[in-house]
């Protein structure tokens, strides 16, 4: 600690109990405690308390604003948390090449907003846009609603600077297209922490698009929006955002912005569509199409920017909105194979009913990435066990329909213990091989991400399946 | 050379277990690539489809697969992949191996970017999975770009899944007088752009009212197909960040290099009948902060120059899937093992 002092100066490092228990968790349902937590204002900074932790032979847990939901910045007993919350700098803006450096602590709306009036955007929109950093999206490679057809976080990250677990400064990747070696900026986006932290961070700009068009659709069934989801990317058409909402989300984000959502529908679809005007017009007319030939009762086509705004207020406002309903929520993450999607909410919601919870669904249907929604009252005897095993039940009908544990939030400490679900002990070795050549004392974020005892060198067991 | 085509799994293990030293190989379209291979057998590993919905967006092949069969199926259904090699014979393998991007990478992204899921046999004969099959997909680390440009260093590649897209319903050429400057704000999510120093290219996709729109905004003339690639004995393409790619190229010119530099990305094709040229195009890409990959010819030109940062990681990682140095040797020099009696640094 008096190291960390003297090394950030006055207010840079903390331990006092109730920032230590602030700093115990982030915004899922995992908790620790950290020994001390510090926020450096440059990259020396990030490097010098590096290298103290490394010194005290204590391990380091990067965070950002917090809003991770696996785990990921939930430190280990007695870590030494870096928050990047002081490095919120926009370095450098070139709108002819449509790029800019960035200290990972820059909120992501911030950005954006930031660039908005050389029209252009960051294109990765978490739904906790406002809060979170651009460190921690890059760190869970996040995703949006508008990652549908833009790319996730990795395809609009250019380059890092990265502080790596013993202290040594390198830059990963570059504003060049192809940098020479092994790529490691793609190994290190996704890292969750595990792989050193990120103190400059290139990213791509994207031009605003010419023309937007935002539908809502409603429709008396589930499947019948599913089946239209289908018939949209059959048609050849890919949104640039594709989102569905069940009957109970709806309700209540509806008491809860009054975005004009319909509280009778059993689910509804927002679909946006970009760019130039004239194939705008065009896909806003074979959607709606589409929608009412798979049994939409009523297709809406947002007149003007404030009725768009207006219906994205509504679907971000999601979690907001649940607050009201009961105090506590577990969100999930998966995604399936998009044409399964039917089947498997229908499983989810039977999981539900066994359970005996309340459940929601608000996701990004065009690309199978399901968020079901648990919520409940912690407070309720035995409530914990039952949310848990419902949640491990959807987990398993999402990969038995092959999917994956998670599309956006990542692995952090909530999943890693079923990583075994879907790798094999000859994967899960290789990925502790790549996390043990950026950190091979096991120092950064230790214990996230992969089961423990997957260790490179200890390889046992068949693999799962074979290629031919 | 040997030259094994193992047809299953197994087959593929003992191959590579036995040899000496294994050489991945695909249609040998890049077969010099990124360094010289020192021997080493040979080793091509299988074609085929093994899954494909096209509901999904994805499709799953086998590592041999050449690109155009991959895409004759893709078209039936409407839909493509964004690998676009230069020679259509290029294996899905080879491509992933290499890590070149095609031409239409300003709208759909590099190679790295198409790629959801792989498999590879690693030196031992253990096969790996890294990724997953659903188009969006954050468990666990990204061992599909590890693999994406790798050459053949940390294992042989079997099977990839790749993201799958509409075909775009209308595509056109059209040039216009350069130099690009300008070029790129006028347009909105063009495909391709090229300069080679006296004509620019413009290829647009999409719905046919915004590919007129798009030619109409940029004062287009539609043309009957695209640039080519220079051609020469000796080949290699510079990376530069997209800023300086106007400069780099009129030093090219100056200095009588053939070149196609694509606009936007920051790639630039050069090539020549004397290895000189390599050598020449180096030096002005180090001079604007960037690279030259040797990608054909000039034998004696280091196949990257100056070696990047983060060598000793990388040098981790090769250890770490394949300690004893056994695949592709030759290929991607840096990251091998120092010898014996050398100091790392
Ligand atoms: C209401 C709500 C809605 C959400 N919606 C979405 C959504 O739509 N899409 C989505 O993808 N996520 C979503 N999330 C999850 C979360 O916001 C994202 O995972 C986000 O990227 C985390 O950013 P953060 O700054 O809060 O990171 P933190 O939670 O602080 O950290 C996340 C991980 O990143 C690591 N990390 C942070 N900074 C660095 C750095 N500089 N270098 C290295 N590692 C670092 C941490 O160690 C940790 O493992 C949502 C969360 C909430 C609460």
């Amino acid at each position: 600690m008096a190291d960390l002092a003297a090394a950030l100066g006055p207010g840079g490092a903390r331990e006092e109990p109730l920032e230590l228990a602030m700093y115990g968790k982030d915004a899922g349902v995992t908790r620790g405690r950290p020994g001390a937590v510090c926020f450096p204002r440059d990259a020396a900074g990030v490097a010098g308390a590096v290298r103290i932790a490394r010194r005290h032979g204590v391990p380091i847990v990067p965070r950002g604003s917090g809003t991770g939901l696996a785990g990921g910045a939930t430190p280990a007993d007695g870590a030494l948390v870096v928050s990047t919350t002081r490095l919120n700098r926009i370095l450098a803006v070139d709108e002819h090449e449509r790029t800019a450096w960035v200290e990972p602590g820059v909120l992501n709306l911030d950005l954006t907003r930031a660039v908005a009036h050389l029209g252009l955007h960051y294109a990765p929109d978490p739904s906790s846009q406002q809060a979170c950093s651009i460190g921690g999206n890059v760190a869970t490679n996040a995703g949006g609603p508008h990652c549908l057809a833009s790319g996730v976080t990795s395809a609009h990250v250019l380059a890092l600077d990265v502080v790596l677990p013993d202290g040594a400064e390198v830059r990963l990747g570059g504003l060049e297209p192809d940098t020479a070696g092994y790529d490691l900026r793609g190994c290190f986006v996704g890292s969750e922490g595990t792989m050193g932290i990120a103190t400059r961070v290139a990213v791509r700009l994207s031009p605003d698009p010419p023309a937007v068009s935002t539908l809502l659709l409603e429709f008396a069934s589930l499947d019948a929006a599913a089946a239209t989801v289908g018939a949209v990317i059959a048609e050849g058409i890919v949104p640039a955002a594709l989102e569905m909402m069940d009957a109970e989300i709806t309700r209540a984000v509806e008491d809860y912005v009054g975005a004009g959502f319909p509280r009778d529908a059993a689910a509804i679809l927002l679909v946006e569509l970009d760019g130039r005007p004239g194939s705008v017009a065009a896909d806003t007319a074979a959607v709606g199409e589409l929608g009412r030939a798979h049994g939409a009762r009523r297709v809406r086509v947002a007149a003007d920017e404030a009725e768009r705004a207006l219906l994205w207020k509504g679907r971000k406002s999601a979690f907001g909105a649940i607050a009201r309903i009961a105090p506590d929520y577990y969100l999930h993450d998966a995604v399936v194979p998009r044409t399964r999607l039917v089947d498997v909410l229908r499983t989810v919601y039977d999981v539900a009913d066994t359970h005996a919870l309340t459940m929601m669904n608000v996701f990004h249907a065009g690309d199978g990435n399901l968020h079901p929604l648990i919520v409940f009252d912690a407070s309720e005897p035995g409530i914990w066990d039952r949310v848990a095993s419902a949640g491990d039940a959807i987990l398993r009908a999402c990969i038995a329909a092959g999917g994956v544990l998670s599309g956006e939030h990542g692995i952090g400490l909530e999943k890693r213990d079923h990583m075994p679900l879907i790798f094999g002990p000859d994967d899960l070795a290789a990925q502790a091989g790549l996390r043990a050549a950026f950190d091979p004392d096991g120092r950064a974020n230790p214990g996230k991400v992969l089961p423990e005892g997957s260790r490179c060198g200890e390889i046992a067991g068949a693999p799962e399946g074979t290629w031919i | 050379m040997d030259l094994s085509t193992p047809s299953d799994l197994d087959e593929l293990r003992d191959t590579i277990v036995a040899a000496d030293t294994v050489d991945p190989t695909g249609a040998g379209t890049h077969a010099e690539v990124g360094g010289t291979p020192r021997g080493g057998r040979a080793v091509r590993v299988p074609a085929g489809v093994v899954a494909h919905d096209p509901g999904d967006l994805t499709v799953t092949v086998r590592a041999g697969t050449p690109v155009r069969d991959l895409d004759a199926l893709l078209a039936e259904h409407g839909q493509m992949c964004a690998l676009d090699p230069t020679d259509g014979s290029a294996t899905v393998g080879g491509v992933l191996a290499t890590g070149l991007s095609g031409w239409r990478r300003l709208r759909y992204g590099p190679v790295r970017d198409q790629v959801l899921e792989v498999r590879f046999v690693t030196a031992d004969g253990t096969l790996v999975k890294g990724g997953g099959p659903t188009v969006k997909n954050v468990s666990g680390f990204d061992l599909p770009r590890l693999l994406v440009g790798s050459l053949g260093t940390l294992g042989v590649i079997v099977q990839a899944t790749l993201r799958a897209r509409p075909r775009p319903r209308g595509a056109a050429w059209a040039t216009a007088d350069g130099p690009p400057s300008g070029i790129l704000a006028r347009l909105h999510r063009p495909s391709c752009v090229t300069w080679d120093g006296s004509t620019v290219h413009v290829l647009a996709e999409g719905h046919p009212a915004d590919v007129e729109a798009e030619l109409d905004a940029a004062e287009l003339t539609a043309a009957a197909g695209g640039p080519a690639r220079p051609a020469g004995e000796h080949r290699g393409r510079i990376s530069v960040r997209p800023r300086v790619i106007e400069p780099v190229a009129a030093e090219l010119r100056r200095a009588g290099i053939a070149f196609l530099a694509e606009v936007g990305v920051g790639t630039v094709d050069v090539a020549g009948d004397d290895p000189s040229a390599l050598v020449a195009a180096r030096a002005v890409a180090e001079a604007h902060g960037g690279r030259l990959l040797r990608v054909a010819g000039a034998p004696g030109l280091d196949a990257f120059g100056t070696p990047p940062p983060g060598v000793e990681v990388m040098r981790r990682i090769k250890a770490a899937f394949d300690p004893d140095g056994r695949m592709a040797p030759g290929r991607m020099p840096f990251v091998e093992a120092a010898p014996a009696g050398a100091v790392a640094r």
